[in-house]
């Protein structure tokens, strides 16, 4: 089989974010940059998938600038075999550009399966796993919280949470998207080993400038601002049963949210 | 003409809160644009559609076929990329619960338009739609504009305060056949939880414990809360990861970005992470027995205690007032 990971690089979930002077985006000077959490999950179930599936091969596929080759090595030192860098060539990018130029460096690899995150942690956006799918006419199925593969090895079975505690399960032949929900599994630590043999496995680079054809982004983003900052409010004071007594009255007569 | 079409959303056979709140938001933002608000359902037997006539919207779509009585992307996608090639409106909305976030950006793909997603306010400037929305989990936000003809856009539920701004209108009904096309995808089984409680993403009021639970049968006390206050209970991580609480209960950076009015936090400590997933509610009310803790930096309301004996009393005190 083969399976791709898009995998995103994103600020640490630490970091302090600061607003550039003309609102036109955030400082990225001290930024420590990780593999977006979601992502993670989606490394972790390829190469699970791998090792069931012999023989197989996952591909690591990040698009950015140089810096997310490292993202890519972590997933080749988790376990994955080889990395696609699709250089940015400093486009603008929205969501749509974005899935447009992966779906264009996947679509001629005859992916069998492909593992996203459901959404990354910077942009927030959960748009461009589904993007991709559509642009590769191929089904998808988000916040995957268990996945199995079937006999065959051409399907699988997917369960998912859809709010209020419903589940659902689906089987879906290959190829098709699959997006990581936490839950999915729990990522293994790049092994010393694994981190050595990392530096030895083939990464490929591309340019978005060859792939993104005449396509421009849909949206843009303006007006970068801090949220407002959330003022420290009372502290109640007395004995506990006058702590819930206050406390129920200010609710119901000051916030009037009961 | 420049309308708006929102995706309706319904469950047990009734319109859900979350659309009349996005219906309120839509005729506001349609007369700006000069055109109108209408609705699209998609399923059978919902009783209630033509209410949303009362929030402002002027027709109400409802398209049924065999394959469209269970969420299906292939089939959604579909149906909803007909129904806008039909209607050509300049604005779809949708809301940011697991079905929006699920069928939008494919449908927003297949038009061939932009997409801003979960979006905590929807405005019109120079005739066109701009989403607000936040990044990085809440530490920035920012204004999405469109370069694209139709925009699309998924708003985070309890962003907008449902009014009813014409009392007893109905909106006109039209039934719609749809094809579904091929369903790729195959729900096999669908598990639904024994309690009907809001989901946390559409709650009203969280009651929200952490690490200080110390064990899985103490949520219990949460669970009670909750009940008298008509909550959901959600968790941190920290409980999440030692089994006190499910997954899908988690909220914070990994797990759910959540909105309410209220949010009651239980010894939960405050982290960067916590605070990505519940920085907007309305209201925060922490419980904490360490005077020190971050949480209090943003709560509302602070109460410095051992929460095993507060929140009973919480419970009680709140059944006195509600019941009594
Ligand atoms: C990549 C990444 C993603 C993360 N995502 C999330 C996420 O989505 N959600 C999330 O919540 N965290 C997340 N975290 C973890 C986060 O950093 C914190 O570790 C976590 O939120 C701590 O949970 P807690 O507040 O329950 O526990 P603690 O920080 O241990 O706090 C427990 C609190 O309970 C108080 N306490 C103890 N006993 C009592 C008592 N009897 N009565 C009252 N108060 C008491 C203590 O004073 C303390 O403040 C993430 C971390 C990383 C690195
Ligand atoms: N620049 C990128 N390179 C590779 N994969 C990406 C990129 N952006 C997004 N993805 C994938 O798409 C998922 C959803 O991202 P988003 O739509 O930005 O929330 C991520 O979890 C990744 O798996």
């Amino acid at each position: 089989m083969k399976i791709a990971v898009l995998l995103k690089q994103v600020p640490d979930t630490e970091t302090k974010i600061r607003v550039k002077g003309d609102a036109s985006g955030i400082e990225s000077d001290g930024i420590k940059y990780i593999i977006s959490p979601y992502d993670e999950f989606a490394i972790e179930e390829a190469i699970k998938t791998k090792e069931k599936s012999a023989p197989s091969e996952v591909i690591a596929v990040s698009l950015g600038p140089v810096r997310v080759v490292d993202a890519i090595r972590t997933a080749l030192a988790m376990g994955a075999d080889k990395g696609i860098h699709i250089d940015d060539c400093g486009l603008a990018m929205d969501s749509f550009v974005t899935a447009k130029v992966l779906a264009n460096a996947l679509k001629n690899e005859n992916f069998d399966l492909i593992f996203t995150g459901k959404q990354a942690i910077d942009d927030d956006a959960s748009q461009v796993s589904q993007m991709v799918a559509e642009f590769l006419n191929v089904p998808q199925l988000m916040l995957a919280e268990k996945f199995e593969l079937g006999a065959d090895k051409k399907s699988a079975t997917i369960e998912r949470s859809v709010g209020g505690g419903t589940k659902e399960v689906y089987t879906v032949e290959f190829p098709a998207v699959i997006g990581a929900e936490k839950g999915l599994n729990t990522p293994r630590y790049a092994s010393l080993p694994g981190i050595m043999k990392a530096k030895t496995k083939p990464v490929t680079t591309l340019k978005a400038s060859d792939l993104v054809g005449e396509t421009k982004p849909k949206t843009t983003n303006v007006n970068f601002r801090l949220p407002p900052e959330r003022a420290a409010g009372k502290v109640l004071q007395g004995e506990p049963e006058q702590l819930a007594q206050q406390l129920v009255k200010l609710l119901r007569e000051e916030a009037k949210v009961i | 003409m420049a309308n708006i079409l929102v995706i309706g959303e319904h469950a047990e056979g009734k319109v859900k809160k979350v659309t009349f709140e996005l219906v309120t938001k839509a005729s506001e933002l349609a007369a700006k644009l000069g055109g109108q608000a209408e609705v699209v359902f998609i399923g059978s037997g919902i009783s209630n559609t033509a209410e949303v006539g009362q929030y402002g919207a002027k027709k109400a779509y409802v398209l049924n076929n065999a394959n469209l009585e269970k969420y299906n992307t292939d089939a959604y996608t579909k149906v909803l990329f007909d129904l806008v090639n039909e209607l050509k409106p300049q604005v779809v909305l949708g809301t940011a619960s697991p079905v929006g976030k699920d069928v939008l950006p494919r449908l927003a793909a297949r038009l061939d338009s932009g997409l801003a997603s979960d979006c905590t306010n929807l405005d019109i400037q120079d005739g066109k739609l701009v989403a607000t929305r936040p990044v990085y989990s809440g530490k920035a936000i920012i204004d999405v504009k469109f370069e694209s003809a139709l925009q699309v856009a998924s708003a985070r539920p309890n962003s907008f305060v449902p009014s009813v701004v014409a009392a007893g209108a109905a909106a006109e009904v039209v039934n719609k056949d749809m094809d579904a096309g091929t369903l790729r995808a195959v729900l096999k089984e669908l598990v639904k939880a024994q309690s009907q409680k809001a989901d946390l993403t559409e709650a009203g009021i969280i009651v929200s414990g952490g690490r200080a639970m110390k064990a899985a049968e103490n949520f219990k006390i949460l669970a009670e809360l909750a009940d008298v206050i008509g909550a959901t209970v959600g968790a941190s991580r920290a409980a999440v990861d030692s089994g006190y609480a499910t997954h899908d209960m988690q909220v914070g950076q990994t797990g759910k970005v959540v909105n309410p009015n209220l949010y009651i936090a239980c010894g939960i400590s405050g982290a960067i992470q916590h605070l990505a997933g519940m920085r907007t509610s309305k209201v925060i009310v922490a419980i904490n027995k360490d005077p020190e803790a971050p949480i209090f930096t943003k709560a509302d309301y602070g109460i410095v205690g051992d929460l095993f004996q507060i929140v009973p009393l919480l419970t009680q005190e709140f059944k006195k007032a509600l019941q009594g």
